[in-house]
């Protein structure tokens, strides 16, 4: 048995999730007292192998060739499939990033497998990994098991596995180059691009008032909008608000939107489906405001009111004005 | 262009659920359903993709008898036929096993393009398209947030994380996984419901597509997560409530 950890970056920079997911291998491997691989995918990547290579791993690859310099999903599921044949790897582990959920499926199908995706923590039963995950948006938890003959394909949440645990040594660097066809890399992309200067920085902001799905109609944003106003607060949204247009797509918080870590975070009829959660659980202090207790909001809630948001926040308004006049 | 439309029937947002007694499902019983969300916009796209190039939109999805339900509000919306997976072990088969009865299912109907939600409220693994276009051969993209279609190819905008768009130029025939929000969702027209009555959905029997595949990825036991956070939470009467709120915002986390 060992891990293999595939780690992301774009251009010379790292997605900060490939660390969270090495330190998920370091831990299983040392619970296991497995090898522990790492591999980096791409073009130019010789200074982020050397980086790698400064943790404590069996081996780094350096998976390089020209076709990589882009990302692609049939380029990068080709080479990766020949890394994980080559390596010999029994368990390959990669971030939860959009990238992934656009190769990683091809890649264990090839190997008559599933990515077991999203996972939040691995529990070790009789040496073998048992994948937790969310299931329902949140509301429930699943126990995954893999069966077949392997190799076993598991992508991690963010904030699922600490960064700060990883441990640091030497590893060699292995240069790893894939045979790839240009011919067989049917899509052509553009290189990436932000639709507009963003006119909204909520990741400055102190106090930020959140509405969700709960609000029912556009015409019942301003409601919350009044928090936010009493509040001194700046008016965000989870994603479906935007998705209708009831609120413009720069104050979406979430996977798909701007991350935050504000002061107070105030989630108004936000159930708290993770897409929502990683964008806003770094906030200091979280408040929800929820019809129902079983929502999953109320998991990484500091303070909370269960009831309908169309009676609390109008009190809540109430008792800040007189909280501030006093 | 012929346009296939992969749908998946799961319990209405905001329903109480509650685990069965062997711990491996939820208890369906009481539950109302409903489309998946995400595969609501890739039927929306459908059809307007049908609209601007003309051709088919053909529904598939696999699923108990109730899953009919979901067929026909899709054929109300304008899809012209569908073809239903007659699958009552939805919940046990992975997503692999999913899509190789899809996969085999779409064997003759030899679509331009394969539209489906990018993920499902229920499971939400997120790859169905994915291992869809694997088993078939074809192109694939995901998290799809416009389409363009051009003769033998298309040129899609796809969603990268905060905030970042990339346009991916594809030949057909390709799947797409689509992304909530891409477009603005229809309701189906009283003509709509009407018409979907006479509108053919093709019974598919599992055991004529080689019986439900074996998973490699089983759900041993589903459960309430355990809170790992203690959340303080203010009862009773809502201005006691948002009274004690405030005074905390106020004299401990000292933002008022």
């Amino acid at each position: 048995m060992s891990i293999l950890v595939v780690m992301e970056n774009r251009g010379s920079a790292w997605n900060r999730m490939s660390w969270e997911t090495l330190a998920a291998g370091q831990q299983i491997g040392a619970e296991l007292g497995v090898p522990v691989m790492a591999a980096v995918v791409g073009k130019g990547i010789g200074p982020l192998a050397a980086e790698l290579a400064t943790k404590k791993l069996d081996k780094v690859y350096a998976v390089e060739h020209d076709l990589l310099a882009e990302y692609t999903a049939d380029g990068f599921t080709s080479a990766v499939e020949q890394l994980v044949k080559a390596s010999g790897a029994t368990h390959v582990f990669f971030p939860h990033t959009y990238q992934v959920r656009d190769f990683a499926p091809k890649l264990a199908t090839r190997f008559g497998q599933m990515l077991v995706s999203d996972v939040i923590a691995i529990r070790l039963e009789g040496g073998k990994p048992t994948f937790v995950r969310l299931l329902f948006q949140g509301k429930l938890n699943g126990d995954v098991r893999v069966s077949g003959d392997g190799p076993y394909f598991a992508s991690m949440q963010a904030g699922a596995f600490r960064a700060d645990g990883l441990e640091s040594g030497t590893a060699p660097v292995e240069a790893f180059t894939p045979t790839l066809d240009a011919a067989a890399i049917r899509q052509k992309p553009d290189a990436p691009f932000r639709e507009s200067a963003r006119a909204v920085d909520l990741t400055a902001a102190e106090i930020i008032v959140s509405v969700g799905r709960g609000i029912k109609e556009k015409e019942n944003i301003p409601i919350v909008a009044a928090l936010a106003e009493a509040l001194g607060a700046e008016l965000a949204a989870s994603r479906p608000i935007c998705d209708n247009g009831w609120l413009p797509m720069e104050r979406q918080v979430g996977s798909s939107g701007q991350t935050v870590s504000p002061k107070v975070y105030m989630a108004v009829g936000i159930s708290g489906a993770i897409q929502h959660l990683v964008g806003m659980k770094g906030a200091k202090t979280i408040v929800a405001i929820n019809k129902d207790a079983n929502a999953p909001i109320f998991e990484v809630a500091d303070y909370g009111i269960v009831g309908d948001l169309f009676e609390v926040v109008p009190a809540l308004i109430e008792e800040v004005k007189k909280a501030k006049a006093s | 262009m012929k346009i296939v439309v992969a749908i998946k029937q799961v319990p209405v947002r905001d329903s109480q659920l509650r685990v069965e007694s062997d711990g491996r499902w939820i208890q369906e019983g009481d539950l109302n359903f409903e489309i998946n969300e995400p595969d609501a916009y890739a039927l929306e796209e459908a059809l307007q993709l049908k609209e601007k190039h003309g051709g088919e939109v053909v529904a598939i999805c696999a699923g108990p008898s109730r899953a009919q339900q979901t067929i026909r509000e899709a054929l109300a919306k304008g899809a012209d036929r569908a073809l239903h997976i007659e699958a009552d072990d939805l919940n046990t088969l992975d997503t692999l096993g999913v899509a190789k009865l899809l996969a085999g299912a779409l064997k003759e109907e030899k679509p331009d393009l394969i539209l489906t939600g990018l993920q499902s409220d229920d499971l939400g693994y997120g790859q169905t398209g994915v291992v869809l276009a694997e088993l078939m051969g074809i192109a694939h993209a995901t998290i799809i947030m416009q389409v363009e279609a051009d003769g033998g190819s298309i040129r899609v905008k796809r969603e990268l994380e905060d905030g970042w768009f990339q346009h991916i130029t594809m030949p057909l025939p390709a799947v797409l996984t689509i992304q909530s929000g891409i477009n603005k969702l229809r309701y189906a027209t009283l003509m709509g419901i009407k018409k979907a009555k006479s509108k053919e959905i093709k019974a598919i029997d599992v055991a004529s597509l080689g019986g439900s595949p074996a998973a490699v990825a089983s759900i041993d036991k589903i459960y309430i997560p355990q809170r790992t956070k203690q959340a303080q939470i203010f009862e009773g009467d809502v201005k006691v409530a948002a009274a004690k709120l405030v005074e905390k915002l106020k004299f401990e986390v000292r933002v008022i």
